[in-house]
């Protein structure tokens, strides 16, 4: 890091001037910046640390001695959590309906936004608000009647009524999302393939849609931190345990609440819930960050 | 002419295809039970019976009378005061410091390790908000949890068995701090992608003419980031009207003498619990005009400003 160098500007002449030997202030601001930044860093990874802690000790480690490192480290709490407390069946519905309704989400979202960034038809601006309107309504007014929605249509407790759910509910921000990168892609490039005979279809698929590379993945991966993290959705309408997914079987957990709970199983679950999206934050950190910023400040 | 029929058949297939058909789901799945809940509050419906008894406004002026659901209320609205002031608070300090925190002179910066605490602080909002809710119920354990573990260790006795979530003085403030908790990464995350839009020129001229991270930051980046913020109170505020997850998995009953109850948790027991499906419907309508109520002030107050914002949910389009 450059910002080490100490030497003193010539004068103040220069553009950007260099920075001089830090004074006492400079100093004592720069002591208090880092201890608000470090102490709040230690907020957010001390728990977690001993959520992993934790989840290697038996429950009667836990709370004989809550802060001990456990006796001997083993996998057990893992075990027990994958095949008795339904953790490993959980993960599987869970990548099943959150890659099926990734995938869907995608297709039909970009799909959309490109029909709606590019064509201009009877309706359009209505079409719009509706989409928008979806964002803003609390999701808990839709919920309640999409019950006997989802149960009219026979799709209640399975896992293709939750992927379809999912995808609906995921499908105004990715459309939202996209517009804004389908109507910066220029539009030569799509009369040029019109002109070469190419049909809109194919336009579609073959250039646009690989144009907004980017923006597709970083909707991919906001909507798969999103999914895989949701809760209410699952909780009203994926009543059968059998297909229940992740969240599911933590808030079970959570309701059991009680000397019965296997605690050791109960931290083992929640790290096993978080290591897939902190793999996908770690990896991608930057994009995910980016795409924030990106999609939600207008 | 024929090329021209051709590509009209080409453009009204991809138009249907494109985006008839995904409408419909979203219509069938989003749309309409909006719609439909609107209407299901006007009747006593038990959601099990066939017919749906109409009763026009009774729902609403139970509602009214109704002591629980008026404590739910005012909780909710307490969440929609205090969770945006102390979230947005402490995420903007933090987005100032990590971009024009560090040294008075010399170039425009932010504190040594920015990328480091800013990859640190996102961390939480990729966390499961149930496990998020887990983890910290069990931190704020009487006996065994970590955060009576580490106030004992530092010499404050009177926190051996002090239980967080079950006193009525503190389960609503220690309830809003893991939301906190949560939160303040994603909105310091935006933040700084604001101040990054401030012009690189602007900054170096104020620094020129002896500016310091003080004055940089009250009399460029406040006022320049004044919208963002507006925009972001728009997002947290809609979120904390929503929240359901943190408070559930901290106090699913409610929390003591339902000190932690929000309008969310008494829609979702009376509609499964209770099975009394025409009131949760009047009471998600009720949810939803203090939603349209906030988001409206908000934007006729940004209007006023004149710096106008779309509201765009953040939360990875399902919330």
């Amino acid at each position: 890091m450059s910002q080490t160098t100490m030497t003193r500007p010539a004068g103040e002449t220069r553009r950007v001037p260099r920075r001089p030997a830090a004074g006492s202030g400079d100093r004592r601001a720069a002591v208090a910046s880092h201890t608000v930044l470090s102490v709040w860093s230690l907020v957010v990874l001390v728990p977690l640390l001993w959520t992993v802690l934790q989840s290697f000790k038996t429950s009667a480690e836990i709370f004989e001695s809550p802060f001990a490192l456990p006796s001997r480290w083993s996998f057990d709490n893992y075990v027990s959590a994958w095949t008795t407390a339904g953790i490993g069946s959980y993960f599987l519905n869970t990548v099943i309906v959150v890659g099926c309704a990734l995938f869907l989400t995608m297709l039909l979202g970009s799909m959309s936004a490109y029909a709606l960034a590019r064509f201009d038809f009877p309706g359009r601006a209505v079409v719009r608000q509706l989409i928008l309107a979806g964002l803003t309504f609390p999701i808990f007014l839709a919920v309640v009647p999409l019950f006997f929605v989802l149960q009219g249509m026979g799709l209640l407790g399975t896992l293709p009524g939750l992927i379809l759910t999912y995808t609906a509910f995921a499908y105004p921000f990715t459309v939202f999302f996209l517009i804004a990168y389908f109507e910066e892609l220029p539009g030569e490039i799509a009369e040029a393939a019109a002109i070469d005979g190419a049909s809109e279809w194919r336009t579609f698929f073959q250039i646009m849609l690989p144009m907004a590379r980017p923006g597709m993945a970083s909707v991919a991966i906001l909507n798969f931190v999103g999914l895989w993290n949701q809760f209410l959705l699952p909780l009203v309408l994926n009543t059968d345990q059998t297909k229940w997914v992740l969240t599911q079987g933590m808030a079970a957990f959570a309701s059991s609440a009680g000397y019965s709970v296997d605690f050791g199983a109960l931290f083992a679950g929640a790290v096993m819930t978080i290591v897939p999206v902190l793999v996908v934050y770690v990896v991608f950190q930057r994009r995910l960050q980016g795409s924030v910023a990106q999609g939600s400040l207008k | 002419m024929l090329r021209r029929r051709r590509l009209d058949l080409d453009r009204a297939s991809l138009l249907i295809v494109f985006l008839l058909l995904p409408f419909s789901l979203y219509a069938v799945m989003v749309l309409w039970p909006f719609v439909q809940a609107v209407s299901y509050s006007l009747t006593s419906w038990s959601g099990f019976s066939p017919d749906k008894p109409f009763i026009g406004l009774d729902n609403y002026t139970e509602l009214l009378g109704d002591e629980t659901f008026r404590t739910a209320v005012r909780n909710s609205l307490v969440l929609l005061v205090v969770l945006p002031i102390v979230t947005l608070g402490i995420a903007f300090a933090f987005a100032v410091l990590v971009t024009v925190g560090g040294p008075s002179a010399g170039g425009v910066r932010g504190v040594r390790g920015s990328a480091f605490y800013r990859v640190v602080s996102f961390f939480p909002y990729v966390i499961p908000a149930i496990v998020v809710g887990l983890v910290w119920a069990q931190a704020y354990d009487p006996n065994s949890g970590l955060l009576n573990g580490v106030l004992t260790n530092a010499g404050l006795d009177q926190f051996e068995a002090y239980a967080w979530l079950g006193e009525k003085r503190t389960a609503m403030a220690a309830t809003i701090g893991v939301a906190v908790w949560g939160m303040v990464g994603f909105y310091m995350v935006l933040f700084i992608a604001a101040i990054q839009g401030i012009d690189r020129e602007v900054l170096e001229a104020a620094r020129l003419d002896g500016a310091g991270r003080v004055r940089i930051s009250r009399s460029i980046v406040a006022p320049y980031l004044a919208g963002s913020v507006r925009a972001a109170y728009i997002y947290i505020g809609i979120f904390a009207l929503d929240c359901f997850v943190y408070v559930q998995a901290l106090n699913s009953t409610g929390g003591p003498d339902n000190s932690t109850l929000v309008i969310t948790q008494q829609i979702y027991t009376t509609a499964f619990t209770k099975g009394d499906f025409g009131k949760a419907c009047a009471m998600g309508v009720v949810l939803a005009l203090l939603t349209f109520a906030f988001v409206g002030i908000l934007q006729l107050v940004s209007r006023i400003r004149s710096r106008g914002t779309t509201p765009v949910t953040p939360m990875g389009g399902v919330r």
